[in-house]
């Protein structure tokens, strides 16, 4: 029997966004499930209970009624304890969990022996994961509301200008942390016209910054930040002092901060102090996302937008409410994501495969036996194969050469094997060959050290040439056409003409042909 | 002219041919080195001709059989697509195959070749002569076949007889018997039955090596059938003692094998196994056991107006071609989407993998052809870092070369070939005319990754479509 998703609105207070939307619901249902909302809860993502009604979900009232029907729930929140108790025994519940915060709240899911999916617990170096990634969609939104929140917050326009009214200078934007939400960030504000300027402790990001547009910043001290699993960890002393040099620096000549470091398991590093507040211009703003985990400024209050020191610090915690309809839409899409990974057979019925590394992530409790943490993922493998592929490539285009250089064992063999043959001509081959055969030696090493040297946009004209030369053939027909007579024995003249002819005939072909053609090429090539 | 100029003539002509290749670094000198191959090879032919071994009665014969045949190959050179450019260069293998079979034969039925010779130099002459006909039979009935199967007028699959390595090694006895009863005949007539039995045989192994290899490794095979006319016109220079022939030969025959290695190298193939077959032995049973890590996910249409709107959009295209773009003849339009691009300042570049198409430089020459300017035009090692910042990689008709299988699915039949990482574009598009899987026959994951769209219809008229909607 198909199985019911149950969507209830989110009650925390100020969560505006819904677990679905009616274009997910849509293809829910074609999945084969039945999907139930609750009365009202889209309506402050703006989705009406009749948009829900028209995509072909179940409007019900009360979420008593909604929990106690649904087989399956979608949330957003993290459950309340009135929420588990809502939640039918041996039930289904996919959402936002953060098990290591919430130990409570993950016995209570067991008592209830249920089977939980944490959207949170994705293993995020899973290419395969990226559509379910929750994170990192509602982090890219916050990213971008961050920007409206300091556009709101600032003073002046973000693109330089030159009007009839004078020249308007653009506003400079520093971002600290270029992940998910800081690249969104960075985005948005070079979008606006704004000077923008990027930092992270991982130097690899340092490509991505420039491509959406805006300027890396490095920290003058040589170490490398990745953590894994895409994020940063703990600096060292050393290196956080270099850092809040450059910060401070930072902090007295641009117009708007906004910071998103974020360190697993740990308080927000407190990056901006108050007297980088202080140095910087009055009217500049600060928009600290990190609020949440105790924020990356000094002087944020969470939840808050205060002035202090003349600089706006805003510290919502809620800018993915703040684009409710944008952050419910791609939430929903992950999670319908994710039931399709459950539902492969699209009959309606989920198989929590726990052999599928992404899902194993996921189910953090599985029919009431905690399954959080999962084991470690495979190392993410990204970093590894690309200095592989950097090796592979660079012996490959070698002049002279080419491949790596052979084990010291098989050129000995290779050597070996030469000087052999070389002993057998020498020994039974007499002096006319073995002059000859000098000249061939030495012919194919010429040939080996200046065809490695040609480019191989060329190749294609390099084979005609070689075609072209090779028709020196022709020499041997010629020298047989009508030599000198030297005497001695009758001579099958007639025959060796013709053959001779014949081999003139198709040798000038190419000699003509290959030439030509190749000209032809050539004069194609050009800048 | 006497022996001695013959040989300084023929000496300059060999620099003049070693600078020919040593042009060919770089477009800028490449046709500069080609007019030194058409001087070395005028002053070849002219020494020959006014030197001591040439009388003065063949003169006719040779002008007329020069006329006939350089008439044929300028017409040839004039007349030939770009597209149809491997066909031509397999074409002409043969006929310097003939041709090197034709002048052992001559050489061989000429009683003054081996006059004054002793019997450890005669043994030795008539080995180069044997060895000389056999390459050449190889090389022409080899190319021959390479030729039908570039055109299409011959299948592309692998034909794979039974006990097909039993076979050739039957062959190369035979040929090793009647060789040795060659070098022991008592006179001529008696020689020509085991010279006659040899090419035989030898213009057989041509055909079977060629037919048991599959379209893919195309590329491998002509440039191999490449050396081998360079090794035949060495072969018959020893057969003539002549130095000139052994070092053309040497230079040709190593660029041959070079451009094989590249090519085997592009597809991480070992050189035998090419020789020893094409994809669909080994392939097909791999692909079988690898069944269940079939890729999942969906793949995405898209139509040549939202292809168009991507592209306006983007900063940075790559736009990596195949031989589909070589089937449809889509190069001009190709270059018109470009130039277009151009002019809005998006940074549009050419990513060419080795084996793309059906000849090493395939693609290269087809875009010079439409004009593209050739510093836009990249290898595979200059751009594959560069495609996280791309925007659009645009795949036209290519499909093993662009396949993340090789690099990330350790079962798959292309495991280790290096491709061009498309999938780590922002957004990759790729143009094709249906789902089938490419020469090697294996699915592609491309297709079904997240930021991958697939842009279905016949490549030149897809790229039109794409055209009109940029510019409107």
């Amino acid at each position: 029997m198909a199985l019911m998703i149950g969507v209830p609105r989110e009650i925390a207070s100020g969560e505006k966004r819904v677990a679905t939307v009616p274009d997910v619901v849509e293809k829910l249902i074609k999945l084969g499930f039945s999907v139930a909302v609750e009365s009202g809860a889209g309506d402050a993502a703006n989705f009406s209970d009749d948009t829900y009604r028209a995509a072909g979900a179940t409007i019900i009232e009360g979420a008593a009624q909604l929990w106690a029907t649904s087989d399956i729930v979608f949330k957003v929140c993290v459950p309340t304890t009135e929420e588990v108790g809502l939640l039918r025994e041996g039930g289904n519940l996919i959402g936002f969990i953060w098990p290591s915060q919430n130990p409570e709240l993950m016995q209570q899911l067991a008592a209830k022996k249920a089977t939980v999916l944490a959207i949170d617990c994705l293993p995020r170096m899973l290419s395969r994961a990226q559509k379910m990634d929750a994170l990192t969609s509602q982090a890219g939104v916050a990213g971008y509301r961050a920007v409206i929140e300091a556009a709101n917050a600032f003073g002046r326009f973000f693109n330089g200008q030159i009007t009839a009214a004078g020249k308007v200078p653009p506003a400079k934007v520093f971002i600290a942390g270029a992940g998910v939400a800081g690249l969104a960030a960075i985005g948005t504000a070079a979008g606006l016209g704004a000077i923008v300027r990027a930092n992270d402790t991982r130097a690899e990001v340092a490509d991505q910054v420039k491509s959406l547009g805006g300027e890396f910043v490095k920290v003058e001290y040589e170490e490398e930040g990745g953590g894994g699993g895409g994020y940063a960890k703990v600096m060292s002393e050393g290196f956080q002092q270099a850092q809040r040099e450059m910060y401070a620096k930072q902090a007295k000549e641009v117009d708007i901060i906004i910071t998103t470091a974020l360190i697993p398991g740990k308080p927000a590093p407190k990056l901006i102090t108050a007297e980088m507040v202080k140095s910087m211009k009055p009217g500049s703003v600060i928009i600290d996302m990190a609020a949440e985990r105790g924020g990356n400024c000094e002087l944020t209050e969470p939840g808050q937008a205060v002035v202090k020191h003349g600089v706006t610090i805003v510290g919502y915690t809620d800018l993915n409410s703040r684009l409710a309809k944008q952050s419910s839409t791609l939430y929903g899409t992950n999670l319908f994501r994710l039931a399709e990974e459950l539902c492969k057979t699209k009959d309606g019925i989920i198989n929590v495969n726990m052999e599928d590394e992404a899902i194993r992530g996921l189910t953090v409790v599985k029919d009431g036996v905690v399954t959080w943490p999962a084991p470690a993922p495979k190392q993410p493998a990204a970093p590894a194969k690309s200095a592989a592929a950097k090796a592979a490539p660079a012996p490959a285009h070698g002049h002279g050469g080419g491949g790596a250089p052979a084990s010291a064992g098989k050129t000995a063999a290779i050597f070996g094997i030469a000087a052999l043959l070389f002993l057998l001509i020498g020994a039974y081959a007499p002096a006319a060959f073995l002059g000859h055969f000098t000249v061939f030696v030495l012919a194919c090493f010429i040939g080996y050290m200046v065809v490695w040297n040609v480019t191989p946009a060329l190749h294609t004209p390099l084979m005609s040439v070689t075609n072209a030369i090779s028709s020196i053939i022709a020499i041997g027909a010629l020298v047989q056409i009508a030599p000198p007579l030297l005497g001695g024995g009758e001579r099958a003249d007639d025959w060796i003409r013709w053959l001779a002819v014949a081999g003139i005939a198709l040798t000038t072909v190419n000699m003509f042909g290959g030439f030509a053609v190749t000209q032809r090429m050539l004069a194609m090539f050009r800048k | 002219m006497s022996a001695s100029l013959a040989t300084v003539s023929y000496i300059g002509a060999t620099i003049l041919f070693i600078l020919s290749l040593g042009g060919l670094s770089h477009p800028e000198t490449s046709r500069r080195g080609n007019l030194y191959g058409m001087i070395g090879m005028t002053i070849a032919v002219l020494a020959t001709i006014f030197g001591p071994r040439v009388t003065i009665a063949g003169l006719p014969w040779i002008i007329g059989a020069m006329a006939v045949g350089g008439s044929v190959g300028i017409y040839a050179a004039r007349k030939v697509k770009m597209t149809e450019m491997p066909e031509l260069v397999a074409l002409m293998h043969s006929l310097v195959g003939l041709a090197a079979a034709l002048v052992g034969y001559a050489n061989y039925i000429d009683p003054a070749a081996a006059l004054g010779l002793s019997s450890a130099e005669k043994a030795i002459h008539e080995s180069e002569i044997y060895i000389g006909i056999l390459i050449g039979a190889i090389t022409f009935s080899g190319s021959i076949i390479a030729f039908g199967k570039l055109s299409g007028k011959i299948g592309g699959k692998p034909l794979l007889l039974p006990a097909r390595h039993w076979m050739n090694l039957i062959g190369l006895v035979v040929v090793v018997i009647f060789g040795w009863q060659f070098l022991h005949s008592e006179s001529i007539g008696a020689g020509m039955i085991a010279l006659t039995v040899m090419t035989v045989i030898a213009l057989l192994f041509g055909i079977h090596m060629v037919m048991a290899i599959g379209g893919a490794d195309m590329p491998v095979v002509v440039s191999m059938l490449n050396s081998y006319s360079g090794w035949a016109a060495a072969a018959t220079g020893f057969m003539l003692n002549n130095d000139l022939l052994i070092v053309t030969g040497a230079l040709v025959g190593s660029s041959g094998a070079i451009l094989s290695y590249i090519m085997c190298r592009a597809m991480n193939r070992h050189f035998i196994s090419v020789i020893a077959g094409g994809f669909g032995t080994a392939g097909g049973t791999v692909v079988v056991a690898s069944g269940d890590a079939q890729p999942v996910g969906e793949v995405v249409a898209i139509s040549a107006v939202e292809t168009a709107e991507l592209l306006r959009e983007a900063r940075s295209v790559i736009i990596v071609p195949g031989y589909g773009m070589a089937v449809a003849q889509a190069q001009h339009t190709v270059y018109e989407i470009t130039q277009l691009l151009r002019e809005k300042g998006i940074n549009v570049r050419f990513g060419i993998h080795p084996v793309a198409g059906r000849m090493p430089g395939h693609m290269n020459v087809l875009l010079a052809e439409a004009k593209v300017p050739y510093d836009i035009v990249l290898e595979m090692d200059e751009l594959n870092a560069d495609f996280p910042d791309t925007d659009v990689a645009m795949v036209i008709g290519a499909n093993d070369i662009v396949n993340p299988g090789a690099q990330d699915d350790p079962n798959s039949p292309i495991a280790g070939m290096p491709v061009l990482e498309v999938w780590k574009a922002k957004t990759s598009i790729v143009m094709k005319r249906s789902m089938a899987s490419g020469y090697a026959g294996v699915d592609n994951p491309l297709f079904y990754k997240e930021n991958n769209r697939m842009l279905f219809g016949d490549a030149k008229k897809m790229l039109e479509e794409v055209f009109v909607a940029l510019k409107s």
